[in-house]
């Protein structure tokens, strides 16, 4: 195989053409996601089994959640849904300018769900620092203060089950943001280096997957973690 | 290259499309949230699971191509969610039909 046809543009020799190559990058993609969406089925079935058998606890827990703050993150979400959809659909237009100005956009409010997100873990986790009285702390263990919610006995155990549930999935969700961040940034910065052009801009589009992956279990997520029994 | 260039002019969603999944997972929102504030009884969850799913699937389709996309992604995206259904089936059905938990004292 001589040297120039090997590198020649994106297209990689080992396959036929350009649409072969991103098909099967689409391909591998999915299957990542696949596996995602079972590690997270892991943890909704879990949520499943304890919510059934404790309710009264998890709608005690959700009560305590700000349903506003989860609303607007909900909708800072989608709108960042939107806005990677249009880098890629600026990217398949080889609008180099714009794929830019959009990813940056994405940046911007995955950074603002971050932040609301900062707000509400600190104030159920700063009481918990220290060596004073831990009235309300709410996260899962010696420290944990069930008085703030109202409950005793068997429902202030309970409850912390809820917590762990609700650190242990949105942690791991806002983990996945704090991966997707940086890789936004870099494919900013290559893309402003001219690195995609209409005919192939296939990691636009494969984090774009990724990104809206992490927008759909929040999706999920919003009315099972903040919306239990709100009637 | 040139015979194969109209073949890597792949489908390109108009913005129109992307404005409208974007208005309707806003709408899809405020729905979960009105809903959640009736009480449906025994109906409460599936229809906050209904919604969450309608605006899944408008994700997939669209903001992420899968309408657009080979069959053979369909495919693998569609056994995905199979096997999700089999974990879930699969553990709830065991729960459901065997004393748990076995907690001593409970």
């Amino acid at each position: 195989m001589p040297e120039a046809h090997a590198h020649a543009g994106p297209l990689r020799h080992h396959f036929a053409d350009l649409d072969q190559q991103q098909e099967s990058s689409a391909l591998g993609m999915w299957l990542f996601l696949v596996t995602e969406i079972l590690f997270f089925g892991g943890l909704f079935t879990v949520y499943t089994i304890y919510r059934h058998l404790y309710y009264d606890a998890f709608s005690a827990g959700s009560h305590h959640l700000s349903w506003k703050l989860g609303f607007a993150n909900t909708l800072v979400l989608i709108g960042s849904s939107l806005t990677m959809a249009m880098a890629v659909h600026s990217a398949a237009l080889g609008q180099k300018g714009r794929i830019v100005l959009f990813l940056l956009l994405t940046i911007l409010l995955g950074g603002a769900f971050l932040g609301v997100k900062y707000v509400e873990y600190s104030e159920k986790i700063l009481p918990c620092l220290g060596d004073g009285p831990h009235a309300g702390c709410l996260v899962p263990g010696a420290r944990f203060d069930a008085s703030a919610l109202h409950l005793e006995g068997k429902e202030a155990r309970e409850v912390q089950l809820y917590f762990s549930l609700y650190f242990g999935m949105t942690g791991i969700h806002a983990l996945h943001m704090i991966i997707g961040i940086p890789i936004l940034a870099l494919l900013a910065w290559l893309a402003h280096r001219g690195r995609y052009s209409a005919l192939w801009h296939t990691p636009v589009e494969m984090v774009g997957l990724y990104w809206h992956f992490v927008d759909i279990v929040w999706i999920f997520l919003f009315p099972l973690l903040y919306l239990i029994g709100h009637h | 290259m040139s015979e194969h260039d109209s073949q890597h002019r792949r489908h390109v969603v108009p913005v129109p499309v992307y404005l409208a999944v974007f208005a309707a997972l806003c709408v899809g929102t405020v729905l979960t949230v009105t809903a959640a504030g009736h009480d449906f009884g025994a109906l409460n969850t599936p229809i906050a699971l209904g919604i969450a799913a309608t605006k899944a699937i408008l994700v997939i389709l669209y903001f992420m191509h899968v309408r657009y996309s080979p069959r053979l992604v369909t495919l693998m995206v569609s056994a995905g969610f199979a096997f999700l259904a089999l974990l879930i089936l699969f553990i709830m059905s065991d729960y459901v039909s065997r004393p748990w938990p076995i907690v001593p004292g409970s």
